[in-house]
């Protein structure tokens, strides 16, 4: 399985693209009757190692730099390339994969491979500098449309204009159901990827928010709500529920303590590290709580250093920890 | 900083899922069994060793970043976690040894296990 599961981006490509794609279309060709002298020419003028002999659209060989070399060390420079031409011709169909490809250049140790159509007819030329800068392009085509994507995300908050634009993601977290654990967090963690916010910022929302979550999954009656608020400089987000509600909310606070009943902790939850951890994560942090009624907490992560320094200082919603 | 290939390789590895990601550099490594302290302690591309083996661990490494997850103790996670696991990218490892082994094989690797987070004054 593991084997099967074993493929990079650049495998998945060479299996995917077909031939046609990353062949060169355009042949440069000698004909049979050109001298060894002549085809020097065009290989130099095209900056290239090698071209396939045609006559009159029947392909007869292929001749490649070091035929050229070989007839120059014999003195042969004015014989007709059809002299030196070899044909034994590597063939491989425009609408096989990459791989094909490459499987023939590793058994043939050829330069070159003659690119034909079903009718057998030369439809292009394959080298591996070909295959090297196919493969980089369907990259990059991978790479653009993910950017542009991402583009379009990025500029939301330049493209629409208001006196204070946000956007607000709403996330249900039922209660009890620890099998969605991280759900939400996750995709909120996406939306801020797409948002083009930076890795620090995006790692403490994940943290923050996958704590918040799942204190809506392990401690409240019937789940509660996961709100993102997003705005050019700052994330809010609000996890609202109502009830139990937490007794004695500085306690809730000191790390280590916690009420998490046993089957929780079984499965390695309820250390008493969630709510400071989010403190640790956030810039500013609000935690208010009646019993029989519900719990609000409220962080903001700021997105600009500058503001957090501020805010940093009014971390005082709640008496530190010891 | 050591590959998750090398790792995966010198500690005779099994691995369950997301092995096409295997080429991520492994920056640090953390070992427990608690959840959130993982979160708090386990730092973007680190490799966290723990005996659990449910869903929520997935989660946990998917959003920490973490370069991947080694299960020991025998603990094998279920067919509903792999699935999970190969969806969001995360690389989970299993082996029959102890965790005190893993750890100690992987500090003989030269992977360290700072906190990224630092403490508050």
């Amino acid at each position: 399985m593991a084997e099967v599961a074993k493929f990079t981006k650049i495998q998945e490509l060479i299996y995917e693209l077909p031939i046609e794609r990353v062949m060169k279309k355009e042949i440069i060709q000698v004909s049979p009757d050109a001298s060894i002298a002549e085809l020097k020419e065009v290989l130099r003028v095209n900056r290239i190692s090698g071209v396939p002999v045609l006559d009159g659209g029947q392909l007869l060989g292929v001749i490649s730099i070091e035929d050229l070399i070989k007839a120059l060390v014999e003195g042969d420079i004015h014989a007709p390339v059809r002299k030196r031409m070899t044909t034994r011709m590597i063939t491989v169909s425009e609408n096989e994969s990459v791989v094909e490809a490459v499987k023939k250049f590793a058994q043939h140790k050829v330069g070159r491979l003659l690119v034909v159509n079903d009718q057998g007819v030369l439809t292009g030329i394959l080298t591996g500098g070909d295959i090297t800068r196919g493969l980089l392009q369907a990259i990059s085509l991978d790479y653009r449309a993910e950017e542009i994507s991402r583009y379009r995300a990025k500029h939301i908050f330049e493209d629409i204009v208001s006196d204070q634009t946000s956007l607000i993601l709403r996330y249900k977290v039922k209660a009890k159901d620890l099998k969605k654990g991280g759900n939400a967090s996750s995709k909120l963690k996406r939306a801020l990827n797409r948002l083009g916010a930076i890795p620090e910022v995006i790692r403490r929302v994940a943290i923050s928010a996958y704590e918040a979550e799942m204190n809506l999954i392990i401690h409240t009656d019937e789940g509660g709500e996961l709100i993102a608020e997003m705005q050019p400089d700052m994330i809010r987000i609000s996890a609202i529920d109502h009830g139990p509600g937490i007794p004695d909310v500085n306690q809730a606070m000191r790390p280590g303590f916690s009420t998490a009943p046993n089957w929780i902790r079984e499965v390695g939850f309820g250390a008493g590290m969630g709510l400071t951890n989010i403190r640790k994560c956030v810039d500013s942090m609000k935690l208010e709580s009646e019993v029989g009624v519900g719990t609000r907490l409220e962080i903001v992560i700021c997105l600009r250093s500058e503001m957090g320094e501020e805010l940093h200082q009014n971390k005082g919603y709640l008496p530190e920890s010891s | 900083m050591t590959s998750l290939r090398a790792v995966i390789e010198k500690l005779g590895l099994e691995s369950v899922s997301s092995f096409s990601f295997s080429d991520r550099t492994v920056t640090g490594g953390y070992a427990s069994d608690l959840l959130s302290c993982t979160m708090k302690g386990a730092g973007e591309n680190y490799i966290w060793v723990t005996l659990q083996s449910h869903l929520n661990v997935v989660a946990v490494a998917s959003l920490a970043n973490l370069a991947g997850v080694i299960i020991t103790e025998g603990n094998r996670p279920d067919q509903e976690t792999i699935t999970r696991a190969e969806k969001e990218g995360v690389i989970l490892m299993v082996t029959s040894k102890t965790t005190f082994t893993i750890v100690g094989v992987l500090a003989s690797l030269g992977v360290r296990g700072e906190s990224p987070i630092p403490e508050s004054p």
